[in-house]
């Protein structure tokens, strides 16, 4: 389980290294983030709900079915947009409305 | 690398910033001026099992049904053994405590005369994802309540044989805490990690419960010598393969059925529909031939699907990322399922702390709550909101005639040394983590891992007991270079006490109550006129010592007369 950083996106601000359950975020020498412990993340997207500036990308492991795809989210007051990428480079954006109960 | 010392005083001290801990904290701010730290290893926004979110409130009273219900419920589904006392105390405040938390802003479906909706008998509908964030977004408002946020907490400070506080470490900073109280809550959560998982290599930690709680809790209950009880009903979740996700919400929600490789519909064969029995006739489908089982999900419609990919992206969005992947969905694939690795988790089985009715443990001045705390199953997340709260007013009424004792300086000075042992000289042959797979390698081979179908036997546990008693002694010569590998050696070190506790319970339940949970081959039937008690253990002298003790029922008021 895991999640990659895009350097060029991440402004260092700290907010996914302070929430991540593992502490596995780690600050290096030029103040970007980045994943110490990748092995261990829970794969919980923490980090990726406080990023701004969706620097952060979520996927899965080749051994659990991974195949190049990755999400990340942008929240939008009420709304969690969760988009997608798969291998092939489609798109797919599923809304959350946080005020609204799952229906399961 | 020298640590700075850091002496705190407080009323009352909560170790683990979960579901139990905020909602322990709010309830002291709101029913007194007392002043209260929360120390948690990671930050309270996001730790602990419910990070991810959760996708309903599975403890609830819902019309019709009765905390008497609820009770009946639970005693069934874990064939009697249970604290009736501890559960019905729950029970009565599941309906309270979820209006509580619908007022600190967590989404509830309601029906047009404003009741919650609900799915199934005992549950009902709710938007979790922001659980942990709303519950930290209340305790940061109350005044009296500080957080100490990347501090793990490693063990009790004891004085005159009550718990008086607690050592701990910055997971980021050179600093070594001393945190004196009168009283201590402990919410650390239940212990993942004993076993081989399901995933090995890079996705290692794609488990069913947070592979952040490591059994801490139990561990420095247990070297202060703490009564634990039942142990030995391990909690083994059924789950999405790989993944490691839910199956209830697929069940549950469109009514999948579990089905075998030739497509038939298995679980009536096996009996009652508890929850080991799910497990149980899923693992034995598979050893017979008959596998792989599977939710039979094809043929649900697209909106089914789509309701699905949502309720999962709020508490497992690796599901539904992996329906995304492979291009195929629910409604063209059923969901192949698979058994977890077994786990300590008091929310969802009876292993713990031994409590009284007010959740005081056997050793004065500390109480314990939600996963960490034994004897009442199926307590869920508002199981761990009642609970916190019952701590909580019981820490309070404790602490009237109490004062805070800071450790002398001897004290203090021989725990440093014991820590800053880890972190001087040089590093040595095995690291935690090999340690941590040597752990989880024997407790899969000789106590009941995936490998062997969850069973048990004597002469495996055996074998067990030992090699973990190596381990333990191998662990005293890891080294760290910095606070995050210090707190990995802590990890281990607490794990392998839960082991061998564990193993212990194992051995001492000579029948088998709970299939998969607790399935010994010596003595592979239920035994009501031997075994309808508990199983509780002490650590004295460096042994686990086994006490049975009778059932305690609904209407007692359960008080430790031998601490």
């Amino acid at each position: 389980m895991s999640i990659t950083i895009d350097r060029n996106k991440c402004s260092g601000c700290g907010k996914c290294r302070d929430v991540c359950p593992g502490n596995l975020l780690y600050s290096d020498t030029e103040g970007m983030t980045y994943v110490k412990y990748p092995r261990d993340c829970w794969g919980c997207t923490s980090c990726i709900k406080e990023c701004s500036f969706s620097a952060l990308k979520y996927y899965l492991g080749a051994d659990i079915g991974g195949s190049g795809g990755y999400l990340y989210t942008i929240s939008e007051e009420n709304l969690m947009h969760w988009i997608f990428n798969s291998p092939d480079g489609g798109r797919k954006i599923l809304t959350v409305d946080r005020n609204k109960a799952n229906k399961y | 690398m020298s640590l700075q010392t850091e002496i705190i005083e407080t009323d009352i001290l909560i170790i683990g910033g979960g579901t139990a801990g905020c909602f322990a904290a709010i309830t002291i701010a709101e029913n007194s001026d007392a002043k209260v730290i929360i120390a948690e290893k990671s930050n309270i926004k996001r730790s602990g099992c419910l990070a991810a979110g959760v996708n309903a409130l599975n403890a609830y009273i819902v019309k019709g049904q009765t905390p008497e219900t609820y009770l009946n419920y639970v005693r069934n589904d874990s064939e009697e053994v249970i604290r009736e006392d501890l559960v019905y105390t729950i029970a009565e405040r599941l309906n309270e405590v979820t209006r509580k938390v619908e007022e600190l802003g967590l989404v509830i479906q309601k029906d047009s005369n404003g009741e919650y909706i609900s799915r199934g008998t005992r549950n009902i509908k709710i938007n979790g994802e922001n659980i942990k964030p709303l519950l930290a977004e209340a305790v940061n408002k109350k005044q009296n309540i500080k957080v100490l946020n990347h501090v793990n907490i490693i063990d009790y400070i004891l004085n005159d044989g009550k718990v008086a506080g607690a050592y701990g470490f910055s997971v980021r900073k050179n600093i070594f805490y001393v945190i004196a109280a009168k009283t201590v809550i402990c919410t650390t959560g239940g212990a993942s990690g004993l076993y081989r998982p399901n995933n090995q290599g890079f996705s290692r930690h794609k488990m069913w419960y947070a592979p952040f709680n490591t059994g801490a809790g139990y561990a420095m209950g247990i070297r202060a010598g703490a009564e634990m009880t039942t142990f030995e009903m391990r909690f083994i979740a059924l789950r999405c393969k790989d993944t490691i996700a839910p199956t209830g919400t697929i069940a549950q929600g469109v009514m999948a059925p579990q089905v075998n490789g030739a497509g038939e519909e298995y679980e009536r064969r096996y009996g009652a529909p508890k929850t080991f029995n799910r497990l149980y006739s899923t693992v034995t489908e598979n050893k017979s031939g008959r596998g792989p089982c599977y939710l039979k999900t094809t043929g649900i419609t697209n909106e089914q699907k789509d309701e699905l990919y949502k309720a999962y992206l709020n508490m497992a969005p690796a599901q539904t990322l992996r329906w995304m992947e492979c291009g195929k969905g629910p409604a063209e694939e059923n969901v192949e399922i698979e058994g977890s690795e077994p786990y300590i988790v008091g929310g969802h089985t009876a292993s713990g702390y031994w409590v009284d009715t007010k959740r005081a443990t056997t050793i004065g001045g500390l109480f314990a709550a939600g996963d960490v705390a034994g004897g009442s199953p199926q307590k869920y997340v508002t199981g761990c909101f009642a609970e916190g709260e019952i701590a909580a007013l019981s820490a309070l009424e404790y602490i009237e005639d109490e004062i805070i004792v800071v450790p002398g300086t001897d004290e203090i000075d021989q725990k440093i040394r014991t820590v800053s042992g880890f972190l001087t000289g040089e590093l040595g042959m095995y690291s935690a983590e090999d340690i941590e797979d040597a752990m989880q390698k024997v407790m899969d081979d000789y106590a009941g891992g995936i490998s062997s179908n969850y069973t048990v036997n004597l002469k495996k546990l055996a074998i067990a007991e030992k090699r973990i008693d190596e381990l333990l002694e191998l662990s005293k010569n890891l080294k760290a270079d910095d606070m995050h590998q210090l707190m990995f050696i802590y990890e281990v070190i607490d794990r392998l006490y839960v082991c061998k506790t564990l193993i212990r319970h194992l051995e001492a339940r000579k029948e088998t109550r709970w299939r998969c949970f607790q399935e010994n081959e010596d003595y592979p039937d239920k035994d009501d006129h031997n075994f309808l008690k508990y199983v509780n253990s002490r650590y004295e002298n460096g042994e686990i010592r086994i006490i049975f003790r009778i059932l305690v029922k609904k209407d007692d008021n359960y008080e430790h007369h031998n601490r």
